[in-house]
C-alpha cells in the first residue's frame, strides 16, 4: 500500500483489496476483547478443584497446575486465544463442557476418554480453561 | 494418598484403630501437662517481675524450689512415664502368629503387596493397596527390593522402616470401616514424595465379600481385546503381571485387578481412565524417575485401548 491511501493506483486496486479483505478475515477469526465472554470467577474456583480431583493434568499442562504437568495430551494454556478444540470443534464454553465430559461423542475416535465429571462440573472445567492465565 | 496428607482432623490425630490410639492418647497427654507447665512458668515470671515483694520473695525462697522445682517435676514425670509405659505396651505385645499377615515390600517408588496365607505362602498379589478385615489384627511383614523406605498409615500405626534384607514386623487393626491413606516417611529418591498407598479396611461382611472376588479364578473374555493383544505385544507384559493371561512380568506392580484400584501411580491419582493414559503415555512427567518408561512411542488410541482393558481388569 502506498501512504497516499488504499485506492492510490488503479493497478494496485484488487492488491489492495484483497489485502484489506485478508486483514478482515483475520481480525474476525478473534472477536476483541470486551465481545469475547467472561467466565464467572466463582465457576472457574469450582472448576480449579474439579481439575485436581480427576487430574487432568496426568495428560495436560494447565495454567495454574505445578503437578503433574503431563504431555500425552495436548496443553490447555491460554484456551481462549486457541483455534479449534481438538482442531475440528468451534472453540465455545459449551461445546468445551460437552467434549470434557465426553470427547469420544462429539469427535469419534478421540483418544481422550469421557471424564467421570457431572454436566455442571464440566462447565465449571470448561470456565477455568477459559479463565487460567501461566 | 491426599486423604494422608490433608483433610481435618489430621490422620495422626483421627486414630482409626488400638496401636494409633494409644500414641495419640498419650500425645495429647504431654501436650496438655506441656501446657500446663507453660502457664505456671509466665505466671512465675510475671509475679518474679510485677508481683509485690512479699510474693517475689516467697517465689524466690527455697520452699519453691524443693516443691516447684524438685518434688513436681519428679512425681509428674515418674507418674507420666509409668503410665506412657503401660499405655504404648500393647504396642510392642508378642505376635503369636495367628494374625493375618500381609507382606509389603518397598520399591522405587511403590509399594509391592502380597497376602500371605497360614503356611506363609503368596495367597494373593497386588500393590499399592491393602484389604484388610475390620477388628482383626493384622501383621506387616515390611521389607525393601532397594533402599531404605518406610511405611506410614497414620490412621493405624507408628512409622516402620522397610531394610533390604531385613523383615520388619508391624501389627495393626482398624476398628472402623474406611479408607485410610499411607506414605512411605523416609526419603528414598527423587520421586519419595510421591510413593503412597491406601489401607481399606472392610466391615466383615464386606470383608468376605472382597475375598471371594479376589480368590475367584479369572475368567478372561473369549473375544480378542485390541487393548489387551497391545499389552502384550507393546512390552507392558515383561514388567507387569496379569492373572489369567500370558503376562507375567514381576518388576512392576501387579495389575491383575488395577481396575479396581482407588489410585494409580501408587496412591498419587485417582484411577480414571484419563489418568491411566495420561500415566502409560508419560509416566516420567507425573512421577520423575520412575521404573516405567513413558510410551510416547505408542499413538494415542493404542493407549488409550491398553487404559480401557486395563480399566476392565477388576
Amino acid at each position: 500500500m502506498n501512504g497516499g491511501g488504499i485506492v492510490s493506483d488503479k493497478g494496485n486496486l484488487f492488491h489492495d483489496l484483497s489485502a484489506v479483505s485478508a486483514l478482515l478475515l483475520i481480525a474476525a477469526c478473534k472477536p476483541p476483547p470486551d465481545a469475547r465472554w467472561s467466565a464467572d470467577p466463582a465457576a472457574a474456583g469450582r472448576g480449579r478443584v474439579v481439575i485436581e480431583r480427576v487430574h487432568c493434568a496426568a495428560c495436560h499442562q494447565i495454567p495454574g497446575v505445578d503437578w503433574p504437568q503431563g504431555e500425552t495430551g495436548p496443553s490447555l494454556e491460554d484456551f481462549g486465544d486457541r483455534g479449534p478444540i481438538a482442531g475440528t470443534l468451534p472453540n465455545r464454553p459449551d461445546v468445551l463442557a460437552a467434549f470434557v465430559r465426553n470427547a469420544p461423542a462429539l469427535k469419534p475416535g478421540s483418544p481422550m476418554p469421557p471424564m467421570p465429571v457431572s454436566e455442571e462440573e464440566a462447565r465449571d472445567i470448561a470456565a477455568y480453561l477459559y479463565e487460567a492465565k501461566r | 494418598m491426599t486423604e494422608a496428607l490433608f483433610g481435618w482432623p489430621p490422620p495422626v490425630l483421627d486414630p482409626a484403630g488400638p496401636y494409633a490410639s494409644s500414641v495419640t492418647i498419650l500425645a495429647w497427654a504431654l501436650f496438655a501437662i506441656g501446657a500446663g507447665v507453660t502457664a505456671i512458668v509466665v505466671a512465675a515470671l510475671y509475679v518474679a517481675i510485677k508481683g509485690r515483694p512479699a510474693l517475689k520473695a516467697r517465689l524466690g525462697g527455697e520452699k519453691t524450689v524443693w516443691i516447684a522445682g524438685i518434688a513436681f517435676p519428679v512425681v509428674v514425670l515418674t507418674v507420666l512415664l509409668v503410665w506412657g509405659l503401660a499405655l504404648t505396651a500393647r504396642l510392642n505385645r508378642p505376635i503369636d502368629g495367628r494374625e493375618m499377615r500381609i507382606r509389603v515390600s518397598g520399591e522405587l517408588f511403590w509399594f509391592r503387596v502380597h497376602y500371605l496365607d497360614a503356611q506363609g505362602r503368596v495367597a494373593l498379589r497386588d500393590a499399592n493397596e491393602v484389604h484388610i478385615p475390620v477388628g482383626r489384627p493384622v501383621v506387616f511383614e515390611l521389607t525393601s527390593a532397594d533402599v531404605i523406605h518406610s511405611f506410614w498409615v497414620p490412621h493405624l500405626s507408628g512409622k516402620k522402616d522397610m531394610v533390604p534384607g531385613r523383615v520388619n514386623l508391624l501389627r495393626v487393626e482398624a476398628r472402623k470401616p474406611g479408607q485410610y491413606g499411607g506414605v512411605c516417611a523416609e526419603f528414598c529418591g527423587r520421586s519419595h514424595a510421591l510413593m503412597g498407598l491406601v489401607v481399606v479396611a472392610h466391615g466383615p461382611d464386606d470383608w468376605q465379600r472382597w475375598l471371594v472376588s479376589r480368590r475367584a479364578p479369572r475368567v478372561r473374555s473369549a473375544a480378542p481385546d485390541r487393548g489387551a493383544a497391545l499389552f502384550m505385544q507393546s512390552g507392558c507384559a515383561a514388567c507387569h503381571r496379569v492373572a489369567g493371561t500370558a503376562a507375567n512380568g514381576l518388576a512392576g506392580p501387579d495389575l491383575s485387578h488395577v481396575g479396581a484400584r482407588r489410585t494409580i501411580g501408587a496412591g498419587i491419582m485417582p484411577n480414571n481412565r484419563g489418568t491411566m493414559i495420561g500415566w502409560i503415555g508419560d509416566s516420567q512427567s507425573i512421577k520423575p524417575g520412575n521404573r516405567m518408561p513413558n510410551y510416547d512411542m505408542l499413538p494415542a488410541q493404542d493407549t488409550a485401548a491398553v487404559a480401557a482393558w486395563l480399566g476392565t481388569l477388576k
